[in-house]
C-alpha cells in the first residue's frame, strides 16, 4: 500500500516538474510578452496543482494537506487575475502587438 | 540755540543720520529686492545643442591624451588587484573560523543554552523565536520597528507631491507625463476576486499576528500580509475607496500609537523586571492564546507598524501621497 501511494505521488510530482519545465522553457523562449505570460500562467496553475496533489497523496489527509489545498485555491484565484492585469496593461501600452486583434471596451 | 543750516537737508551728516536711523539707504548699499524679469526667448533657451558625441570624443580621446591612457590601464590593473586582495583576506579569515558543528564553538555559549532551557519558563512563549525577539531582545525589535517608521517618513519627505501651489496647468502636464493613465482601472475581474481575497488576507494576517507566540509567524510576517491585503484592495478599487478609511492621518496615528505603546510597555518591563523585580505582568500558561505577558500586545504593535509602512510605501511610490 505504501509503495502504491509513493509511486502515485511520485508520478504527480514528476508531472508537475514537467509542467514547470515547459513553463520555464516557454518564458525564456517566446518573443512576445503575451506569449510569455501564457507560458508562465501554465506553471502557476497546473504545475502547482500537480505538485501539491503529489505532496498530499504522499502525506495522506491531514490538517497540513488541507492547508496545502488552500494554497492551491489561493494560487488559482490570484495567479490568473495577476496574469490578466499584466496582459491588459501590455495590450494598452504596446503599440505593436503583431497579428492580435484588440477590441477596446470601456465597460470592463 | 543752534540753527539748522540751510543746506542741511542735502548735507552729508544728515544723510548719515538718516542712514543710521534706518530711514534711508544710499543707492550704493541698496539691496535689490526684486529681480527684473528676464525673458529668454524660447529659441535661445533651446540653444545650439551641445553635441554629446563630440564632447565624449574630446574627453575620451585616447590617442592624444596620454594621462587618460595611463589612468585607464592602471584602473583595470588596480581593480583586479583590489578584488584579489579582498578575496585573499576574506579566505584567510575563513581559515581561522572554528570548525562547523563543533560543540566548543563560541556560538554554543550559555546564552543559547539558557534560551532553550528556560525560554518557555521565563517568557511564556512556546515559539522560541518570538520569545527571543520580543522578550529577551525586545529593545532590538523596537529599533527595527522605528527603522520602518523612519524609512516611511523619509520616503514621504522625498516623494511627496506638494499640492499647495499646483496650478491646473501643472496638474495637466503631470497627468500627461504620468504613466499611470495607461494603467487598467476598475477592472471587474480584479474587483470580484479581491472581494473574496481581501477579507481572507486580513483574517490570515490577524491570525498570524495573534498566534505569534504559539506558532511560526509574528508581527512582521502578519503585518506584511495585512499590508498586501490593503495594497490589493487599493489596486482593485482605487484611491477614493481607500481614502475613506486610510489616510495620512490614520497612518500617523496608528504608527505613533503603536510605537509609543511599545516603548512605554517595554521600558516599564525593563525597568521593573530586568533587575529581578516583580514586573506585575502575568505570564499565563504557555500554549494558551492569552499568555506570555507582553509578547502578544507587542506583536500587535509591530504588526500594525509593518502593515501601515507597507501600504505607505506603496502609495508614496505610486501617487506621492496617502
Amino acid at each position: 500500500m505504501g509503495w502504491v501511494r509513493l509511486s502515485v505521488s511520485a508520478v504527480f510530482l514528476l508531472l508537475g516538474l514537467l509542467v514547470f519545465l515547459a513553463a520555464t522553457v516557454g518564458v525564456n523562449k517566446f518573443k512576445r510578452a503575451l506569449n510569455r505570460m501564457h507560458a508562465a500562467a501554465l506553471g502557476d496553475t497546473l504545475g502547482i496543482l500537480f505538485m501539491i496533489l503529489g505532496l498530499v497523496i504522499w502525506k495522506g489527509l491531514s490538517f497540513a494537506s488541507f492547508k496545502l489545498l488552500l494554497v492551491v485555491l489561493f494560487f488559482w484565484l490570484a495567479s490568473p487575475v495577476a496574469g490578466h492585469m499584466i496582459s491588459r496593461l501590455e495590450v494598452m501600452t504596446d503599440e505593436d502587438l503583431g497579428e492580435i486583434e484588440v477590441e477596446h471596451r470601456e465597460d470592463i | 540755540m543752534s540753527r539748522l543750516r540751510k543746506d542741511y537737508e542735502t548735507s552729508r551728516f544728515h544723510r548719515f543720520e538718516r542712514w543710521v536711523d534706518g530711514e534711508m539707504t544710499p543707492p550704493e548699499f541698496r539691496m535689490e529686492t526684486k529681480a527684473p524679469p528676464k525673458r529668454i526667448p524660447p529659441e535661445e533657451l533651446a540653444g545650439p545643442r551641445l553635441n554629446e558625441e563630440k564632447i565624449q570624443a574630446a574627453v575620451y580621446d585616447e590617442q592624444h591624451n596620454k594621462e587618460l591612457k595611463i589612468f585607464r590601464k592602471l584602473n583595470g590593473v588596480m581593480s583586479v588587484v583590489l578584488c584579489l586582495t579582498l578575496i585573499g583576506v576574506l579566505l584567510w579569515t575563513v581559515l581561522y573560523l572554528p570548525e562547523f558543528g563543533n560543540s566548543d564553538n563560541p556560538t554554543n555559549n550559555e546564552v543559547a543554552a539558557r534560551y532553550i532551557e528556560k525560554g518557555v519558563e521565563e517568557t511564556g512563549a512556546t515559539n522560541f523565536v518570538t520569545g527571543m525577539i520580543l522578550d529577551y531582545r525586545a529593545f532590538d525589535t523596537f529599533g527595527e520597528s522605528c527603522v520602518l517608521f523612519i524609512a516611511a517618513t523619509c520616503v514621504q519627505v522625498l516623494m511627496r507631491l506638494d499640492n499647495s501651489d499646483d496650478t491646473e496647468k501643472m496638474k495637466k502636464k503631470q497627468a500627461e507625463e504620468n504613466d499611470r493613465i495607461y494603467e487598467p482601472k476598475n477592472d471587474l475581474i480584479l474587483q470580484k476576486v479581491s472581494c473574496v481575497l481581501v477579507p481572507l488576507l486580513f483574517i490570515f494576517g490577524i491570525y498570524i499576528i495573534l498566534n505569534g507566540h504559539l506558532s511560526p509567524g509574528g508581527g512582521f510576517s502578519g503585518g506584511a500580509i495585512i499590508g498586501s491585503g490593503l495594497i490589493l484592495y487599493l489596486n482593485a478599487f482605487g484611491f477614493k475607496k481607500t481614502e475613506r478609511f486610510f489616510t495620512e492621518k490614520t497612518f500617523r496615528r496608528i504608527t505613533l500609537a503603536a510605537l509609543t505603546f511599545y516603548c512605554l510597555a517595554k521600558s516599564y518591563s525593563f525597568f521593573t523586571g530586568a533587575n529581578h523585580l516583580e514586573s506585575g505582568i502575568p505570564l499565563g500558561t504557555p500554549g494558551a492564546i492569552l499568555s506570555s505577558g507582553l509578547i502578544l500586545p507587542l506583536n500587535i504593535c509591530v504588526g500594525l507598524v509593518v502593515a501601515c509602512t507597507m501600504y505607505a510605501f506603496y502609495t508614496l511610490f505610486r501617487k506621492g501621497g496617502m
